[in-house]
């Protein structure tokens, strides 16, 4: 019945307490998911200079402009979260829920662009491993391999943003219900730490995938 | 309950530095560097995450035990990616005999 | 119940136990004590399908071809007993039941930093163990617990990928323990409780939780990968399409390596607490063991290579890793000399948790001895594989984390149920445990070493005696396990009650009643003296 932001939680001796204990349990988790991704981005760094051509040919395959779009879409949206955060600090109710709507909107945005734009066509053009793959051209057993780690990483990734949409919903619930103020607002301030972590990751993935496919 | 609050301004000359620096590596994509291509496009990440992680994530007012849980986790990616990276790339250090096949095939005569 | 054993001690007094009754009241705890006891009974559930697996696996062995089992359905059984021992049994066994138990109280606290967090954790533990279940029932797994592909990914057609999921949820309930231990030690110590006057099993834990912290998620990944490798047979640890077997055991062993640390650390941090204990004296070099137990956490990660000496790493990977994995030995080394050095001159006394004590640093002793065998080289290329390696990690495991395992439960079971059990009958468990521990596993050293491969279901009939004689082991090894369970289950309503402090010892747990009340102590207690201040005062004995 209580929340972590109603009243200060037994186990606390003060909200300080609580505080900092719920920022390094963040940091901690997101240190996890640091080594979570790293797993995945050394598959891939090792795949890639293997087999170079290929990997490089299925990175041209993919469409920069929507690429680009999607980065500048989730740092707005890391910028709108940001800006939530303070207005929650300075007990902004109205600010704070325009802010996280609009993080929400850009959010949802990228999910949309990724599943119905990107992933979509590369399913059309048959480049969708274990499901649509027909492609038939010179090295196709490791264009498939680029391909499965393009869908498995911006997979994992939009799962993030996923679960981000859906903590961010919440959040515009409780801050409706006028659950936050500048003495409680750790939890839109975790859930900044966690929206802004997914940010980074994409701001790995885009390169990596987009960007260093010889596009010249 | 103590929490710094960051001034709205510059909050936007960051965002303002992130989608320029998003746009130096997309034009850099097409302009032929040959392997610093890749050197390039990292650095760039590397700055824009630096970025957020400093002033979207607060590190900078933040204290000395969460830029430890930070900078940990970065060491021990490094771990990871080095040392499996190392062993990739060291296997043909040591080349095979050029004539294996033809030595398995005496040897299982 | 009409004896003399009346309590009216425990029963008028509210404490944990009786704070509240009823199913619900347990299933959605958020007390950390009651938590540990869920914890206790899965994961005792769990040692014995594994260890059921193990005696059907012994049985097997007894005759050369094979006494009992098809070869596939005897490699069900070593992945099985792998699988539920490592992930459902070993890793959480300390952390998730006496660490729950007992950190916050070591230091003083009310309960974790996040109670409810730690009721989630046990939950996904339960659905990682009814995924592990679901893939025994429906016909095992054959992989190993190590998943090696292109096996898993490809050829075997057992359920590995029930069972790699159930490992992978289990996994994230590591990681929230991990987690909640790392927050509480750091933000919720009592006044005047710095870092070095921790109790030594507080470093420990928090030394594994940072193990599970950073390495269980790349653990995840790598069970992902084979899952969906599986699925879509994509390739990317398939050599006939250009993927890379070896990237699977980079990823797999960047955990597991660390993960035997895991295993090992708390049961270490066990030892302390009990050494001093039963010597009634201060802990020789507390800072060498703190700093100790960081050093092995730290180090324990740069050497999961010397899992593939002969798996096709690079030469110059291989001397590195070796190198290393000569480097985290000295840690371990230096606890045990400080253990030893601690009973110099105490006042020793052999209860069953000190007798468990003493058969770790032997046993741990020996089995970290062979795993600088291993560590060699040019050594592994002849025992990697065999039942030398076998002998080696059940020594550590066996031989070491689970008998410190045995020995905390003795030594906090008053504590945790106010009722003392019965030593006599303790004593000599630890002492068949202890003989037929020996009986079982030794000989396997010898097995590997004259060649004897591991995970086999018939070998060559030279080896028959010595395998017998493993057998034998295991079937002592069994009653010795079996004894325990008889008599703590009978001491909880039967045993004497157990004041505060019944073993006369040091540190915060003992300054509460036994059974403790839900909120640990009456008021948060204010600390002044060093961790084992034996001899400077009048200890408190019950």
């Amino acid at each position: 019945m209580h929340s972590s932001t109603a009243a200060l939680a037994e186990q606390f001796d003060d909200l300080e307490q609580q505080h900092e204990a719920s920022s390094l349990g963040m940091w901690v988790f997101l240190a996890t998911e640091v080594m979570f991704f790293g797993g995945l981005f050394t598959a891939y760094i090792i795949f890639r200079n293997l087999y170079l051509p290929a990997f490089e040919a299925g990175s041209r395959l993919l469409d920069v402009r929507i690429g680009a779009f999607n980065t500048a879409v989730l740092l707005c949206s890391s910028l709108t979260m940001a800006l939530a955060v303070r207005a929650a600090q300075l007990g902004k109710k109205g600010a704070l829920i325009t802010f996280l709507l609009l993080t929400l909107l850009l959010g949802l945005t990228f999910i949309g662009v990724k599943f119905a734009l990107e992933w979509r066509h590369d399913y059309l053009e048959g480049l969708a491993p274990g499901v649509n793959w027909t492609f038939n051209g010179p090295d196709s057993r490791h264009l498939e391999l680029f391909f499965c780690f393009y869908f498995f990483m911006t997979g994992v990734h939009a799962l993030h943003m996923v679960i981000g949409v859906g903590v961010l919903t919440v959040l515009i619930i409780m801050a409706w219900r006028g659950e936050f103020s500048p003495q409680r607002y750790n939890t839109v301030e975790m859930s900044g730490l966690y929206w802004h972590f997914v940010d980074i990751i994409w701001i790995f993935l885009f390169p990596l995938l987009y960007l260093i496919g010889g596009r010249y | 309950m103590s929490g710094h609050v960051v001034p709205k301004k510059l909050y936007i000359l960051v965002f303002a530095a992130l989608i320029v620096l998003t746009g130096l590596t997309t034009g850099v994509a097409f302009i032929n560097l040959g392997k610093w291509n890749t050197v390039v496009a990292l650095a760039i990440a590397v700055c824009k995450a630096t970025l957020v992680v400093l002033f979207f994530m607060h590190l900078r007012w933040s204290s000395n035990q969460l830029r430890m849980v930070v900078a940990a986790s970065l060491l021990w990616l490094a771990i990871l990616i080095v040392l499996t990276v190392s062993d990739v790339f060291t296997r043909n250090w040591t080349p095979v005999p050029s004539n294996w096949e033809a030595q398995i095939q005496q040897d299982v005569r | 119940m009409g004896t003399a054993v009346v309590e009216p001690a425990i029963e008028s007094r509210v404490h944990y136990l009786n704070a509240s009754y009823g199913i619900k009241s347990w299933l959605l705890t958020t007390d950390h004590k009651r938590i540990a006891l869920l914890y206790l009974a899965s994961i005792t559930f769990f040692f014995f399908i594994g260890g059921s697996a193990a005696v059907l696996m012994r049985l097997n062995l007894i005759e050369p071809q094979g006494a009992l089992l098809e070869p596939a359905t005897y490699n069900k059984l070593f992945s099985m007993h792998g699988i539920i021992m490592v992930f459902l049994f070993m890793i959480p066994s300390i952390p998730a039941v006496l660490g729950n138990f007992l950190v916050p109280m070591m230091i003083g606290a009310r309960d974790l930093a996040f109670p409810r967090l730690n009721l989630l954790s046990w939950y996904v533990f339960m659905v990682g163990g009814c995924f592990t279940l679901y893939a025994v029932i429906a016909g095992g797994v054959d992989t190993g617990w190590t998943f090696y592909t292109p096996l898993s990914t490809t050829y075997s057609n057992t359920n590995v990928i029930s069972a790699a999921l159930g490992v992978f949820i289990a996994g994230f309930s590591s990681i929230l323990t991990g987690l909640n231990f790392i927050v509480t030690i750091h933000k919720m110590r009592a006044p005047g409780l710095t870092w070095f006057r921790l109790p030594l099993f507080i470093w420990a834990i928090y030394a594994t939780s940072v193990i599970q912290i950073l390495g269980t998620p790349v653990l995840a990944i790598s069970i992902i990968l084979v899952a969906l490798e599986r699925l879509i047979h994509v390739g990317v640890f398939d050599p006939a399409v250009g993927g890379d077997p070896i990237l699977f055991q980079h990823l797999f062993w960047f955990y597991s390596h660390p993960a035997v640390y895991i295993m090992i650390l708390p049961s270490m941090g066990v030892i302390s607490e009990l050494v001093t204990a039963f010597s009634k004296k201060r802990i020789f070099g507390y800072k060498f063991i703190a700093f100790s137990s960081v050093a092995i956490a730290a180090i324990s990660f740069l050497v999961w290579g010397h899992h593939m000496f002969v798996a096709g790493q690079s030469v110059y990977a291989g001397i590195v890793f070796s190198a290393l994995s000569f480097a985290v030995a000295i840690p371990s080394a230096i606890k045990v000399f400080n253990w030893t050095a601690t009973l110099y001159k105490g006042s020793v006394s052999y209860q069953a948790p000190m007798l468990y004590a003493i058969g770790f640093i032997g046993l741990f002793t020996m089995g970290g001895l062979t795993g600088l065998f291993l560590a060699t080289l040019a050594v592994d290329v002849h025992v990697h594989a065999t039942y030398f390696v076998v002998g080696h990690f059940h020594y550590i495991m066996v031989g070491g984390a689970v008998m410190g395992y045995l020995g905390g439960i003795h030594y906090w079971w008053p504590k945790i149920t106010g009722r003392l059990y019965p030593d006599g009958w303790a004593r000599l468990a630890a002492a068949i445990i202890f003989i037929g521990f020996n009986l079982t596993f030794f000989p396997q050293y010898m097995l590997g070493y004259l060649g004897m491969p591991r995970r086999y279901a018939i070998y060559a009939p030279e080896f028959q005696v010595l395998n017998v004689m493993s057998s034998a082991g295991a079937s002592v090894l069994g009653v010795g396990y079996l004894i325990p369970l008889v008599y703590l289950v009978w001491s909880m309503r039967y045993g004497p009650v157990a004041g505060p402090n019944p073993w006369g010892a040091k540190g915060l747990e003992w300054q509460t009643p036994s059974p403790p009340p839900t909120e640990n102590f009456e008021e948060t207690p204010i600390v002044t003296e060093e961790a084992y201040a034996y001899g400077t005062e009048e200890t408190q004995v019950a």
